[in-house]
């Protein structure tokens, strides 16, 4: 079921360094959100503040509130373990478990996660792999290893594993960025039918790709380098890349810098 | 009939004698190394002969440097100062390698043939109970199973404690404790055999324990836990982050990403270093002869009494000083080499069949 993320007042640190400051937004549910802006804004940083993997990086630190339909993903007594199993994410690079086959891949969050039968299991994996438009090309080699398939095939595998788990989110990091143009356009049709149950954000760094794919568009940027990103401008995406409010959003769109 | 007259051939026509620029310039022929050394050799050995010296090391030596030499001065005349040091590098190279390798095989061809004398199935099956020193008889069972045994039980308690050491290293440990773990683990790969076997005797006169399998095996497991946890250490930090952060954005709690994602994926890499330290310890003589005390009975029992191992019974029966004794030395050194080269062969058969499979 997917929900709705406010964030209030955002700052996160690296050790002492702060990479973001004080963002505030909202994701509508069931929508695609697309946050873009130049290297170094702090747009990755913070998607993994939404399902608390930066604090996995040493030194990582957030302070402010995530609301996941009104629960603070950041609250004392929240397990960041519990709150990953319902935000999902998909990296840049593909990344499936090398020793396992492709059922094992998709099945690896539900078997690592409590105990399914074998044919509870057959079912869910085969709604995943429809479901991130891979199951005809895998159903006959379902127990070959998940690290023999295409670059294109192997990130919509990484789709596969992460919608298995019915989360209520889907963080996407870059998740085009190594892939050619015709997996690109897979993966990005896709996204417009994943949208139909999850809420979706992704990070991009293709302002094309965004204007594609999305509803809502974000612009994040640096005053300065060294200094921390932050949101510039939110917005419906037709109105961002045709009439944006602030001067360095249409700057950035028309390519001045970035 | 049409002719295909009409497609023209407009390219550029290619000479078949190009012309000889600055670019080419004389070169040695391709045999040149084998003749240069065919040389060296002879006048090598012509040369040690001359000055009286018979020592093969001698005129393996002249003829290196000579083979060095000549390769050199010739190949700048012919070609060029480049060629040249290319050249001397290369002969370099080699000549070092076979400096290294000769001994080795040398060292093996020698165990081979004179092991596989006394070699064979009575002397793998029988032990020296009641067997005199210069007699024909007496094998090195009682041996194989003292080392068998000793060797099993260090590696049941060091491979487990190593590997959760090397866990905790990498995958939690950041502050103060775990760097004085890893500078202690550093200073242990360093002890000498002996001490280790001091320090568990120290312990069985406090404690006034008798000589037992058990004993010995605890001083191969002090020296076989330093080589694990730094083998498994490398080999952990081989794991790509990613793998653990896909597992850890997927919900996996991290003490199980490390039991099902990391370890599998690093598991050639670790049974290869523990079949590597279990390689080390089986040749480990000084803690055997403290601690075991030897025996020439079949002593099965580990927990209790004497027993002998393969190290410790070749320098038994090279002490006794007979034909016999030593040709049992020498096959039991056979035996023992060869212990350790089907440990590496399994290793590296675990690790090709364990390593992430790429099939389609």
């Amino acid at each position: 079921m997917a929900k709705r993320i406010d964030i209030g007042g955002l700052n996160a640190y690296y050790g002492s360094h702060k990479a973001i400051e004080d963002i505030s937004m909202t994701v509508e549910p069931r929508s695609v959100t697309a946050f873009i802006g130049p290297s170094g804004c702090g747009k990755s940083t913070f998607l993994r503040t939404l399902n608390r993997m930066h604090e996995v990086t040493p030194g990582g630190r957030v302070e402010g509130k995530v609301l996941l339909d009104d629960e603070d993903l950041y609250g004392s007594g929240v397990d960041p373990v519990t709150v990953r199993r319902t935000v999902g994410m998909v990296f840049q690079r593909p990344n499936p478990f090398p020793t396992m086959s492709i059922f094992d891949n998709v099945a690896a969050g539900l078997r690592l996660n409590g105990s399914y039968r074998k044919s509870e299991l057959s079912d869910i994996v085969e709604k995943s792999l429809k479901g991130a438009n891979l199951w005809n090309e895998v159903k006959d080699r379902l127990n070959k290893p998940g690290s023999g398939l295409s670059g294109g095939q192997q990130q919509r595998l990484c789709i596969a594993r992460a919608i298995a788990v019915e989360p209520d989110v889907l963080l996407m990091d870059e998740p085009c960025s190594a892939l050619d143009p015709i997996s690109t356009l897979a993966i990005e049709d896709l996204i417009g039918e994943l949208k139909e149950r999850f809420t979706i954000v992704i990070v991009t760094h293709n302002m094309q790709q965004a204007a594609r794919v999305s509803d809502r568009t974000a612009f994040f940027n640096l005053s300065a380098v060294g200094k921390p990103g932050r949101l510039i401008e939110i917005d419906e995406t037709e109105r961002i890349f045709s009439n944006p409010s602030v001067q360095a959003t249409e700057d950035y769109i028309s390519g001045r810098f970035g | 009939m049409t002719t295909t007259t009409d497609i023209q051939d407009n390219r550029p026509r290619i000479s078949p004698e190009p012309a000889k620029g600055g670019l080419s310039s004389r070169a040695l022929p391709r045999w040149s190394p084998i003749g240069f050394a065919v040389v060296a050799i002879a006048l090598g050995v012509g040369i040690s002969l001359a000055a009286g010296w018979h020592s093969r090391i001698q005129w393996g030596l002249i003829s290196a440097l000579l083979f060095l030499a000549l390769s050199y001065v010739a190949t700048t005349v012919v070609e060029n100062q480049r060629q040249a040091k290319d050249r001397l590098a290369t002969s370099i190279v080699w000549v070092c390698f076979l400096v290294a390798v000769v001994p080795l095989a040398s060292l093996l061809w020698t165990t081979i043939v004179r092991g596989s004398e006394r070699l064979d199935g009575y002397f793998l099956t029988h032990s020296m109970a009641g067997v005199l020193g210069p007699e024909h008889s007496g094998g090195v069972y009682h041996a194989l199973i003292g080392t068998l045994e000793q060797v099993g039980i260090a590696t049941v308690i060091a491979a487990p404690l190593g590997l959760l050491t090397a866990v905790y290293l990498v995958e939690y440990g950041k502050g103060a404790l775990a760097k004085a773990v890893t500078f202690f683990v550093d200073v242990m790969t360093g002890i000498p055999s002996i001490v280790a076997g001091l320090f568990i005797l120290s312990i069985m006169l406090m404690a006034g324990i008798e000589p037992s399998g058990l004993m010995g095996a605890l001083a191969l497991t002090i020296l076989m836990i330093p080589v694990v946890v730094r083998s498994t250490e490398e080999m952990l930090k081989l794991v790509p982050n990613e793998l653990r952060e896909a597992s850890l954005a997927l919900g996996i709690p991290k003490w199980r990403t490390i039991l099902k994602v990391v370890l599998p994926t690093a598991i050639g890499g670790i049974t290869t270093g523990v079949m590597l330290a279990i390689a080390r310890i089986a040749g480990e003589t000084a803690p055997i002869m403290l601690l075991v005390f030897g025996s020439q009975l079949i002593n099965g029992n580990p927990f209790e009494g004497a027993q002998s191992s393969l190290p410790f019974y070749i320098y038994e029966q090279y002490k006794v000083g007979e034909v016999a004794s030593y040709d049992r030395a020498w096959a039991a050194a056979l035996v023992l080499i060869a212990f350790v080269m089907i440990l590496n062969l399994v290793a590296r058969g675990i690790a090709r069949w364990k390593a992430p499979k790429t099939g389609r």
